[in-house]
């Protein structure tokens, strides 16, 4: 039912990866609530020193399954490994390697940024001078010197995401999970948290990122699972999911709305292509599977161009690309529910 | 745009702070990751300390939280003096003898269970997400609650024994009996609070915490020798008031503080003690640990 990227079928090949590699192993992972399958038999591989996108709806079990991969859940079934301890047996181990950034801002609002950092940075054994030099420079680094002093509950949420994160690397972490760490900032706290995370990367921490925008993990992840209902329905990396859905995509904005069905028949017929109306009365956008022809995508699309100039359509503007992770998910999201 | 910490000239709103704020500095935080060495993990009793510290904070940062120590126990010690005071013992001066080590002992049994309310409080807030990821000593969170609690506990300690010798109390104890009597009262409710630790973690929203406080910490409190000897009471209730953690607590601070050695009721209240540790205490991490 899913294209062969998919995590979840039994059947594939084993692993291209050794466990040694891997930060993150889990198997048939389920965490139920009540009724409720949170998460629902999730396989993941997260090789280790890489961003690893997590994708997924509102609902769909992110969080649930990151607070298991930290220890703060515990799974009903299945097995999870991290650096190839066991999040449950071996809790401990695990805590001492990784830290989690959650939903929530997980520091405390009624402290200020300095107290907050050099309280974590206590409980992590270092020693009062220790701490206080710590929190000093993650504040520096992160840009918040000038609110150390300050509450965070006069923090904006860009400055809380940024001291929650500034908490989590206290001690550099193996493996540093972001549970939708730019839900409801602004695109310039957006890209700063971005820049963190890419900074945090580069120094061969592992990251674990969720996130409901399709554009981050685009922008940060080298693999993405798309989790939908509690689990798996693709995995792979960005350029794999891309080309499960077609190697590519025409986006046309006419200048005449009134000529758009006439448009969508002339490239359904040129192009042999699914063409989707976009909410936008003058776009549309057809998707070019280019394995059933021996015509390049662009050649088709060249094509298709001269056939709507013939008939005197006005285009006003025309891309050609590989269809965006936006097209991927609703694309996977819509297989799933045709065939549940 | 300053770097200056002295942010005092700047107004508290989130809009100025932020404009004051730079961009994070990728290169600096590059610098500080390369670091991976990690300090051995703190003893049990630094990281309860730590915690201890955070509550501290917490009351240098919202010092109206202070209320319920200060304000409510001379509330009851006024209240209970001269609403009872001449009809039971014949005097204010005469019944607060007897009155103000109850009182003592009910005000801060009720006063624990705030305890419940703010670990209630941390965990919607998601700061406790946090502290369970650290690898540390499990219970060093609830510990760390409670000896704040313990400061906030004296502070109330203080204020009513205050008011009670503005009123006419005196032990006849002197100093070295009320210290040993509040010595004792402490002891009880560091254990007796891991009730609301455990109800804290159980429940799902601060007002269940408090409204399951009150249904324990009302029939406690009053059905206790507190206010009046049980002798003129029924037999069934004497046979609940007689056994009630709460008087034998409420005897033994009495009499020490009157300068008497009451052996029995001292043992009675440290065996409570020890039960409600160990039955509550170790409820509060399986809670804790299953979360």
């Amino acid at each position: 039912m899913i294209p062969s990227v998919t995590g979840t079928d039994a059947s594939r090949p084993g692993p291209p990866l050794a466990d040694a590699d891997l930060a993150i192993r889990t198997h048939d992972l389920v965490k139920v609530f009540g009724d409720n399958r949170a998460v629902d038999g999730i396989d993941l591989a997260v090789p280790a020193g890489t961003v690893y996108g997590v994708l997924g709806p509102n609902g769909a079990g992110k969080t649930t399954a990151v607070k298991m991969l930290a220890t703060l859940l515990r799974p009903d079934g299945g097995t999870a490994h991290v650096f190839g301890k066991d999040v449950v047996r071996e809790a401990d181990a695990v805590r001492s390697r990784v830290s989690l950034t959650g939903q929530y801002a997980s520091v405390d609002e009624d402290l200020t940024g300095t107290e907050n950092l050099i309280l974590l940075a206590r409980l992590l054994g270092h020693s009062k001078s220790n701490s206080r030099a710590r929190a000093a420079q993650l504040l520096e680094a992160f840009g918040l010197t000038a609110a150390a002093a300050k509450q965070v509950k006069n923090y904006s949420g860009g400055m809380r995401r940024r001291i929650d994160i500034a908490a989590s690397i206290l001690n550099t972490p193996d493996l540093l999970f972001l549970d939708e760490p730019t839900t409801g900032l602004d695109p310039r706290s957006r890209n700063q948290v971005w820049d963190i995370v890419r900074a945090v990367v580069a120094q061969g921490t592992t990251v674990l990122l969720t996130t409901q925008y399709l554009d981050e993990a685009d922008q940060l992840a080298s693999r993405i699972a798309v989790i939908d209902h509690g689990r798996v329905i693709a995995e792979g990396t960005k350029g794999e999911l891309k080309a499960s859905v077609g190697s590519g995509s025409v986006h046309l904005r006419l200048r005449d709305p009134e000529q758009r069905q006439e448009a969508e028949r002339i490239l359904a017929e040129s192009m042999k292509a699914n063409v989707q109306l976009d909410p936008d009365p003058v776009a549309l956008t057809a998707t070019v599977d280019g394995s059933d022809t021996d015509q390049g995508a662009a050649e088709q699309a060249a094509r298709a161009l001269a056939a709507l100039a013939r008939s005197g359509i006005t285009v006003d503007s025309f891309a050609l690309g590989q269809p965006s992770l936006d097209e991927v998910f609703m694309a996977l999201t819509d297989k799933k529910g045709a065939t549940a | 745009m300053t770097t200056d910490t002295d942010t005092g000239t700047v107004k508290g709103t989130v809009e100025d702070l932020d404009a004051l704020v730079k961009a994070p500095n990728a290169d600096e935080l590059a610098a500080l990751l390369v670091a991976k060495d990690r300090p051995p993990r703190p003893s049990a009793l630094t990281s309860s300390l730590t915690f201890g510290w955070r509550a501290m904070l917490k009351i240098k940062h919202v010092p109206e939280q202070l209320f319920d120590v200060t304000a409510f126990p001379i509330m009851m010690v006024l209240m209970y003096a001269y609403l009872f005071g001449g009809a039971l013992a014949g005097s204010v001066s005469s019944y607060i003898q007897f009155l103000l080590p109850g009182v003592l002992v009910m005000s801060i049994v009720m006063i624990t269970m705030y305890t419940g309310v703010a670990i209630n409080t941390d965990i919607t807030k998601g700061v406790f997400d946090r502290f369970r990821t650290l690898p540390m000593w499990r219970p060093a969170p609830m510990v760390g609650y409670l000896l704040g609690d313990i400061v906030r506990y004296l502070i109330a300690s203080v204020v009513i024994l205050v008011v009670g010798l503005i009123i006419g109390y005196r032990p006849a104890g002197g100093i070295l009996g009320v210290l040993a009597g509040v010595a004792l009262l402490m002891v009880f409710s560091f254990a007796f609070s891991w009730i609301w630790t455990m109800f804290g973690l159980m429940l799902r929203s601060e007002k269940s915490v408090m409204g399951v406080s009150m249904m324990v910490i009302f029939p406690l409190t009053f059905l206790s020798n507190v206010f009046v000897d049980p002798k003129t009471m029924p037999g069934w209730l004497q046979a609940f008031v007689n056994n009630s953690p709460v008087s034998h607590v409420a005897t033994a601070v009495r009499e020490l503080m009157a300068g008497h050695w009451p052996g029995a009721d001292i043992a009675w209240s440290l065996g409570w003690a020890a039960l409600f540790l160990v039955v509550f205490g170790a409820a509060t991490m399986r809670l804790y640990n299953r979360k």
